[in-house]
């Protein structure tokens, strides 16, 4: 009965956001006016400790950032990537921007009322026993967390999810342990550059034999002008656990670029199974493709454990370049690891994403589907590594990777890699790619259904294989969302 | 109802229809038989509002509104259905939550509340039954995977959801079997209300025994070049189109 009143819920639902959603606009880009703290912008060895001693860190830490930063600074920015990435002036943004507040919020009344404010026009519940999905938040805004809901609750069976800084102060061995193991400082460009001047982010440790009774999620909020944002999140799931955890982010309107380089580990344990769901709806930039955030972001997960699962599913619709590549790395034996993503690129929105596979234990099976949709003078690249190392016996991939595009200015692009290294994997992949016919929305238009809706309808028909891997209220935000997105793309 | 006046019109710069004059009233069922590229489809596509074929000439009103100035999704909400000679599929929308939202879009049009979850399977169910077909294709995405004969059958389904006021069928009996076929007459038998008209495009008279029309014309060349009662149906059915081709070209 409970599916069935779900269902119900979801097509009032989806009737609701088809009257909804008439305007196009970006509705998240609105600007808090909130007293800031800020440090100078700038990049360099006294950022990095002004950082670590604004938040108060062990020896440690700072330790860790330094040896990052001096990492970083003998790198360059990647280039391979299908992308047209401008210049980038890392001494001209301000690394470290929080909402000036009590440092530790331990009620809701501590928390800045304007601040409140801004989280309920994002539709994030901060208010918990106003929230009746059960969906415990950890709310992000610029460089710091705001308020992690349910902690409590959630305490009481033994799982730890707070911010980045507080597992820092109160869990300093799991951290130390596990930061890093999955993404080192030295994996890349972009980690490296996290790893110097991570802010905040959220900390999540699931123990052995607990199903997390709720959903667990993030909010990043960019507000502050000229800022990077930076978090970190590390999810550890320990044996026989289990864990759905979603990750949602927008930023007002603006007309320069803003960084937004994030780093995302995921350890899963024995038979630990770990759903990360993302909706990204970062400020795409206007028609013109003006300002935006720039998002590149490293997102792994480790399934160390057999039998493990990590699946990674996302709905890229916002930024203006999107870099990203959640990847599994299977070394249990029998572990799996899947990413569904759909990812929508219009105006002159740019995104090469996809993921990396990397079968090591025996029997390892990972799924990919991956849905881009091009729009405008939208470019949308899929970039996926299956590699098979050679004693990863009987491996199994499925890759799809479809392309859908509108209009005749945008493109899509696809590369996979295959590296095989044992003869017994099975790898198998599929492609295609379809514009929205005419002939489907005649066919829409002539049932009564308008030319957008019909987009819209086609569209969620397209991505439904990803959207349904969504957990229930991101599902019915992501359908809205890509609806929005493409607003304004078929003449 | 319906009122055509001396329609043309042209798919890419190539002249289809050349001058169709028809009126259909309330409660008539029109056939339009003849020859293959003779432009029956075109005519379907224009009332439909299609924007392939451009009308260059002549003028179609529908309850005394200029029909051709209406948005195809506004025609459909006034009550013109068109039945397609061959369905789209649409992959990954379900029959559901397609047809939910088209009957929806109606109800917006005529300043209804939209149906309630429950309403809408409900009035699904009687219609699935009313029009015969498998309750599987309800599940499934529109029209993908389907069969020629579950297409056509589904295109009567959703006529039955819309309940339109003229409805046209596209050559709906092309490539069906004979119990195909009867479905999918009975269903339009089981929809014809005294007030509401169709106009049924065929190649072959044998719908017709099916769905039995007040009157049959004859398009060829783009032109209407006989029309008469049911019996003429069953005369090109014995003696072909060459018979009405040649009167036509001796005219000429």
């Amino acid at each position: 009965m409970l599916v069935y009143d779900k269902r119900k819920l979801m097509e009032t639902d989806q009737d609701r956001i088809i009257n909804d959603v008439t305007s196009g606009d970006y509705k998240y880009g609105f600007y808090t006016d909130i007293e800031t703290e800020k440090i100078p912008r700038g990049l360099n060895e006294d950022t990095v400790r002004l950082i670590s001693e604004k938040k108060e860190e062990p020896e440690w830490l700072l330790e860790f950032r330094l040896k990052s930063f001096r990492q970083w600074q003998n790198m360059k920015m990647p280039s391979w990537a299908n992308l047209k990435i401008p210049e980038i002036d890392y001494q001209d943004i301000i690394y470290y921007a929080a909402p000036r507040q009590k440092p530790r919020v331990n009620s809701l009344d501590d928390i800045d009322p304007e601040l409140k404010r801004t989280f309920d026009r994002l539709g994030i519940p901060l208010e918990e026993q106003k929230h009746l999905s059960g969906v415990a938040v950890d709310a992000v805004m610029d460089s710091v967390s705001v308020k992690t809901t349910f902690r409590e609750t959630l305490a009481e069976m033994g799982i730890i999810f707070c911010s980045f800084s507080e597992a820092v102060r109160e869990f300093p061995e799991l951290v130390r342990r596990y930061m890093g193991s999955v993404v080192p400082y030295t994996d890349n460009f972009f980690a490296a550059l996290n790893s110097a001047v991570f802010s905040d982010g959220s900390f999540c440790y699931v123990p052995k034999g607990i199903r997390c009774p709720m959903e667990l999620s993030t909010y990043f909020r960019i507000n502050s002008a000229n800022t990077g944002q930076f978090e970190r999140t590390l999810l550890v799931a320990d044996e026989e656990s289990y864990v759905s955890y979603l990750e949602g982010c927008t930023a007002p309107m603006r007309d320069e670029n803003q960084l937004h380089a994030a780093v995302v580990e995921i350890i899963a344990e024995k038979n630990a199974e770990v759903k990360y769901s993302t909706v990204q709806n970062w400020y795409p930039g206007d028609k013109d493709g003006n300002g935006g955030i720039f998002n590149f972001v490293t997102k792994r997960g480790l399934c160390r454990g057999e039998g493990s699962k990590i699946s990674w599913t996302q709905v890229e619709t916002g930024s203006a370049i999107t870099w990203k590549y959640p990847s599994c790395i299977l070394r249990g034996d029998n572990s799996t690891g899947e990413f569904y993503s759909v990812a929508v690129t219009n105006n002159h929105q740019q995104a090469d994403t996809g993921t990396k596979m990397i079968h090591i234990g025996r029997n390892t099976k990972s799924t990919i589907v991956s849905k881009g949709i091009s729009a405008g003078y939208g470019q949308n690249s899929y970039r996926g590594l299956v590699k098979v190392l050679k004693n990863a016996k009987d491996a199994r991939n499925f890759s799809q990777c479809d392309s859908l595009l509108l209009g005749d200015k945008c493109g899509a692009h696809t590369f996979p890699y295959l590296e095989v290294d044992n003869q017994s994997a099975i790898v198998e992949h599929e492609a295609t790619t379809s514009k929205i016919g005419e002939d489907q929305i005649f066919y829409c238009n002539q049932r009564g259904i308008s030319t957008e809706d019909a987009i819209g309808l086609i569209v969620n028909g397209y991505a439904r294989e990803v959207i349904n891997k969504l957990p229930m209220e991101f599902a019915v935000e992501a359908q809205k969302l890509l609806q929005i997105s493409l607003e304004g793309s078929v003449g | 109802m319906l009122v055509i006046k001396n329609l043309h019109a042209a798919i890419e710069g190539k002249k289809i229809l050349r001058g169709i004059s028809l009126e259909v009233k309330p409660g008539e069922i029109h056939a339009i038989m003849g020859p293959n590229g003779s432009g029956k489809s075109t005519l379907a596509a224009v009332l439909a509002g299609r924007d392939l074929a451009e009308v260059t000439e002549g003028s179609v009103t529908y309850f005394g509104r200029n029909l051709l100035e209406m948005a195809p999704e506004d025609r459909s909400r006034e009550g013109i259905f068109l039945g397609f000679q061959y369905p789209i599929e649409i992959p990954g929308v379900s029959m559901v939550n397609f047809l939910k939202t088209a009957v929806n879009e109606h109800r917006k049009y005529k300043g209804l509340e939209p149906l309630s979850a429950s309403d809408f399977l409900r009035i699904m169910r009687e219609k699935k039954e009313l029009v015969d077909i498998d309750s599987k294709l309800a599940n499934r995405s529109v029209n993908e995977g389907f069969s020629g004969g579950e297409k056509k059958k589904n295109e009567i389904f959703q006529m039955a959801m819309l309940e339109p006021k003229l409805a046209i069928l596209d050559e709906t009996d092309s490539g069906l079997d004979i119990d195909a076929l009867r479905v999918v007459a009975n269903g339009v038998n089981k929809l014809k209300r005294p007030d509401n008209s169709a106009i049924v495009i065929t190649h072959y008279q044998r719908l017709l025994d099916y769905i039995v029309p007040d009157v049959v014309h004859v398009l060829y060349d783009g032109r209407i070049v006989k029309s008469a009662g049911k019996e003429l149906a069953l005369e090109l059915e014995e003696k072909g189109y060459d018979w009405i081709k040649k009167e036509v070209d001796n005219q000429n």
